[in-house]
């Protein structure tokens, strides 16, 4: 499998990113500039955490106009699987490649730290290595992850099975507890915790690696 | 600037805060009356804060050399060789007066600051570390102003320095009255780099391009560095102007396009436009190679039009830096900037002349010799007296009612609670290195490259050093090594900041003196040399100084391992304590955290350190740690060994201990003798040994249990409470403080 990680000038968890596909997985990976629009060659692309073009206004509200994600809706459209984390997620919803919004965290100020997340759907090429309710520990990192939308998509998300983890106790107002979910297609996935930060057996544990090994054993399947 | 009009030349050295015999001497180098943009010039790179003028006599008293030191003082930051071919480049530094001035801001470009002068060196941050000190929460006078002072520096780190991308593994803070119209942040940085790709502050190479890149000059911060150097008065406040503006983002950008440009092989010298901004750059580059800078205004990026050369040349606008690049390749320059999005500009070129020649259209406007401006400013060697202090040598007469209320007093202090609710803000992971993050002994940044990881740890004692700035210096040496002898880290060199009062009253010099001759033994003795730092003086509001507050920040190095937590993690584990009990007196109670919190008092003299013993017990620890002989391992520092086994029992496993001592209980629980380290293990025999074979005395208190802390002095129980208790009470307390 060959991933591409974007690199957006802002992008700060493209290197961990990164390091988790290739020497915690030992898949190839290769870095994406933010102003190409050439995705040939990569099964998948990773859209990292950071802060895209500084971020300055909204969160991924400029990085949207970029050309390398022109390429990625692109990808997408064409079936590629996608997966944004913090940033990454951001900039999906942004580029209206997934529902909703990522507003200020309740409480205004950035938080980092671990928490629990519940598996809602293994029912995706991101969490079917995953047990159904298996409780990971990932890690958060973000000043605006508390996911927002309007009721008919929050019950559209549920109602046919998108929302893919929740937070056990809910860090940011995340409405219905949702810190990641997918596309209509189910192959775009944006989650706001950060599995590439608990991928090494030096790291707070390595319940992120599950999310990278669905991805796998996805595109195996695909290539059978 | 001439002598027709002295009232007003005595106002101009006075806006400038130079001397009139500053102003004689240079007359006399440049053999003629300055104008007023070389006046300007003249005055920020003499000022206290770019000159060292009050402190480098004593500074020199420092050791600055190892096997391991690649570069001492004096260069942008301290280098040292961790081995595999890798370096490190790290130092503290001091953003005090803009973070009393405006907070978020303030902190945030103390963050930028020091982060360019790592990546100036080429090395890429990997860390960073603050140590904040605020006046108390709960003041009925200061309180709301110090909760928001506390609440912007927090916010400004967090920030500048997640956007940036630099873990913010560690530090301190810290709460104390006299820090009430003067806190202080100092920020510490470090990173990591191959030895082949150390750049250096020279402006070599007659006929060179000096090259500015990054973000464009405005008028922001103009007179930062001479504001840095003066007391607080009650205008101080008129002063946010003064006050830089950061952009982590283009601090991003600057550092991938200065790392990328590094890698050409075009570039022979960079340096960072921090304090005193593009005068400082030009001049100190200059003055290291022995070159001068011939350049024009009219190149420089500006933000706002119409700005004179004086505004130009002073002013402190972020996210900037000069760099001279091999003649006939400043394209390839340009090319990564523009990769990056960011200007750069050829300003001018390097000359054989020595002197720093600045033209406005051609016209020259100020013409100075680089030496004088980075080396010649005054040295003075201040008077200096004994250490001031206002506390009475002889304690107080007390008797506890409960010690057992006077631990969980201690532990919901603001100054020993959980700092969770600061460090939570602080993207403590990103880069995914962080081995041991903030809330333990020491933090540990692994370097994936190597091997090698990377510990680090930020100490001071404002109260210790009150008490006796000598002993106090050494103690926090002694502290900072413990803390990374005890997660298995060899401490290997230290970066200083010395917060004090005003270097003109001779009781304050003498905190100085005595401040520096004290670091200077101790890191001496456990063998870290200094390898750069920052002085911050003219710490004072309204006449009142500051602690004498020198902070230092120790690096060491270890295998790269999983870390050993500093709580029980089961119940059934001997408690060992190296070094024994300790001893104490009411006299050296006094600096202690019982009797700030408990005795709202401060007397005596700090806790005796036998540096001899200290680096027996250190090496022992290093030893056991690292053979893997305990599950837990936790220095004992502010609140003694009450507090540490209190907080052993974070991970909600209980101890039941008995102390068997002579000394009155007070002393026995909550002395902070140093030298003692705090272990949870199955290997009492080993650990024995290895202590006997290093002539360190080690005691045995008892075992780790389920659920509740039991402490009993000679077979009496005085404390018998549940972990969860202790847990809560030290986890919220500094929220409630801050009412958030």
């Amino acid at each position: 499998m060959k991933l591409g990680v974007v690199v957006f000038p802002g992008s700060n968890c493209d290197h961990d990113a990164y390091y988790a596909v290739t020497c915690n997985l030992g898949q190839q990976a290769d870095f994406v500039w933010h102003d190409s629009e050439n995705l040939n060659g990569f099964d998948a692309i990773i859209l990292p955490g950071g802060f895209s073009y500084g971020d300055h206004l909204r969160c991924g509200a400029i990085a949207r106009f970029s050309p390398v994600m022109r390429a990625v809706k692109k990808f997408a459209d064409a079936g590629g699987l996608v997966a944004g984390f913090c940033n990454g997620f951001q900039i999906l919803t942004e580029a209206h490649i997934l529902p909703g919004a990522l507003i200020r965290n309740k409480g205004l100020r950035y938080i980092c730290k671990t928490v629990a997340l519940e598996t809602v759907s293994i029912n995706s090429p991101f969490t079917n290595a995953l047990k159904p309710g298996a409780v990971l520990q990932i890690p958060i990192a973000h000043g605006e992850g508390c996911y927002t939308a309007d009721e008919a998509t929050l019950d559209q998300l549920a109602a046919e099975d998108r929302i893919v983890f929740r937070y056990k106790e809910n860090p940011n107002g995340s409405m219905r507890d949702i810190a990641g979910i997918l596309s209509a297609g189910r192959n775009v996935m944006g989650m706001m915790p950060h599995p590439e930060r608990v991928s090494d057996p030096l790291m707070p544990g390595t319940d992120g690696l599950g999310v990278f090994q669905s991805m796998l054993n996805s595109l195996a399947a695909i290539s059978r | 600037m001439s002598e027709n009009n002295p009232t007003q030349l005595e106002a101009l050295l006075k806006t400038h805060k130079l001397t009139r015999g500053e102003y004689e001497k240079i007359q006399q180098l440049l053999g003629r009356d300055p104008n007023l943009t070389e006046l300007g010039i003249f005055s920020v790179m003499w000022s206290e804060h770019c000159s060292y003028k009050s402190s480098k006599v004593h500074l020199k008293k420092l050791p600055t050399h190892s096997e391991r030191v690649l570069q001492g003082p004096g260069e942008n930051a301290g280098i040292i060789d961790i081995g595999d071919g890798y370096a490190i480049a790290f130092k503290i530094e001091s953003h005090n007066h803009p973070s009393f001035i405006e907070p978020f801001q303030g902190a945030a470009t103390g963050v930028g600051g020091i982060l360019r002068d790592i990546f100036t060196m080429g090395a890429r941050p990997i860390a960073v570390m603050d140590a904040i000190r605020f006046g108390p929460l709960d003041s009925e006078k200061n309180g709301a102003r110090n909760r928001r002072i506390l609440d912007g520096v927090v916010q400004g780190i967090s920030h500048y320095g997640n956007c940036f991308g630099v873990p913010t593994v560690g530090g301190e803070t810290v709460f104390e009255s006299c820090y009430d119209g003067n806190p202080l942040v100092n920020v510490f940085a470090m990173g990591v780099f191959k030895h082949d790709e150390i750049f250096y502050g020279q402006a070599t190479g007659v006929g060179n391009p000096v090259i500015y890149v990054g973000a464009r000059t405005g008028r922001d911060g103009i007179h930062g560095a001479s504001m840095a150097s003066d007391v607080f008065t009650e205008a101080s406040q008129q002063q946010r102007p003064t006050v830089q503006v950061g952009d982590p983002f283009m601090e991003k950008l600057l550092l991938e396009a200065c790392i990328e440009a590094m890698k050409t092989g075009a570039i022979v010298g960079i340096q960072d436009m921090g304090a005193a901004g593009l005068t400082c750059s030009t001049s100190e580059m200059g003055s290291r190679a022995g070159t001068g800078i011939d350049f024009d205004l009219k190149h420089v990026p500006q933000r706002e039009t119409g700005m004179t050369p004086y505004e130009i040349m002073l002013s402190e606008s972020q996210e900037r830096m000069l760099l001279v690049a091999e003649k006939g390749r400043e394209q390839e320059i340009f090319d990564v900037f523009n990769k990056w999005g960011l200007e750069s500009a050829v300003i001018g070129t390097v000359t054989d002349d020595g002197m720093l020649r600045v033209r406005d259209h051609g016209v020259v406007v100020a013409e100075i010799k680089n030496r004088d401006l980075a080396d010649e400013a005054p040295l003075y060697n201040r008077p200096y007296t004994k250490p001031y202090r206002d506390v009475p040598m002889d304690g107080p007469s007390f008797t506890s009612s409960s010690v057992e209320a006077d631990l969980l007093k201690l532990l919901a202090s603001n100054d020993l609670c959980s700092k969770k609710w600061i460090w939570e803000q602080y993207d403590y992971m990103v880069r995914t290195n962080t081995l041991a993050g903030p809330g333990g002994d020491a933090a540990i940044v692994r370097i994936k490259e190597t091997g090698t990881s990377i510990a680090m740890s930020l100490d001071g004692n404002g109260r210790y050093c009150y008490l006796d700035p000598r002993e106090g210096a050494k103690l926090i040496v002694a502290e900072c090594c413990r803390n990374l002898s005890t997660v298995g880290a060899l401490p290997v060199s230290a970066t200083n900041n010395l917060n004090f009062g005003n270097p003109e009253r001779p009781e304050i010099m003498a905190q100085l003196v005595e401040g520096i001759e004290g670091l200077a033994e101790a890191c001496k003795f456990f063998e870290t040399p200094i390898t750069g730092g920052n002085v911050s003086l003219y710490n004072e509001t309204l006449g009142e100084s500051i602690f004498p507050t020198p902070v230092v920040g120790i690096v060491g190095l270890l295998p790269t391992v999983a870390p050993i937590p500093m709580a029980f993690p089961k119940a059934g584990l001997d408690l060992v304590l190296l070094g024994g009990l300790g001893d104490s007196d009411l006299t050296h109670f006094g600096g202690t955290q019982y009797a700030k919190q408990v005795l709202g008092a401060l007397w005596g003299l700090p806790p005796k350190l036998d540096m001899p013993l200290e680096k027996r017990v250190q090496e022992a620890t290093r030893e056991i740690v690292r053979a893997n002989l305990t599950e837990a391992a936790h220095d004992l520092s502010d609140g003694g060994l009450a507090v540490a086994l209190a907080e052993g029992t974070f991970a909600g496993v209980g101890a039941d201990v008995d102390i068997k001592t002579d000394l009155r209980r007070e002393f026995a629980l909550f002395h902070e003798g140093p030298s003692r380290v705090l272990f949870a293990t199955s290997n009492v025999a080993q650990i024995s040994a290895i202590a006997e074979r290093h002539q360190v005395p080690v005691v045995v208190l008892g075992k780790t249990t389920a659920g509740t802390l039991k402490i009993a002095l000679n077979g009496t129980e005085v404390v018998h409470v549940g972990v969860d208790k202790l847990y809560h009470t030290w986890d919220r307390a500094l929220e409630e403080s801050l009412h958030v």
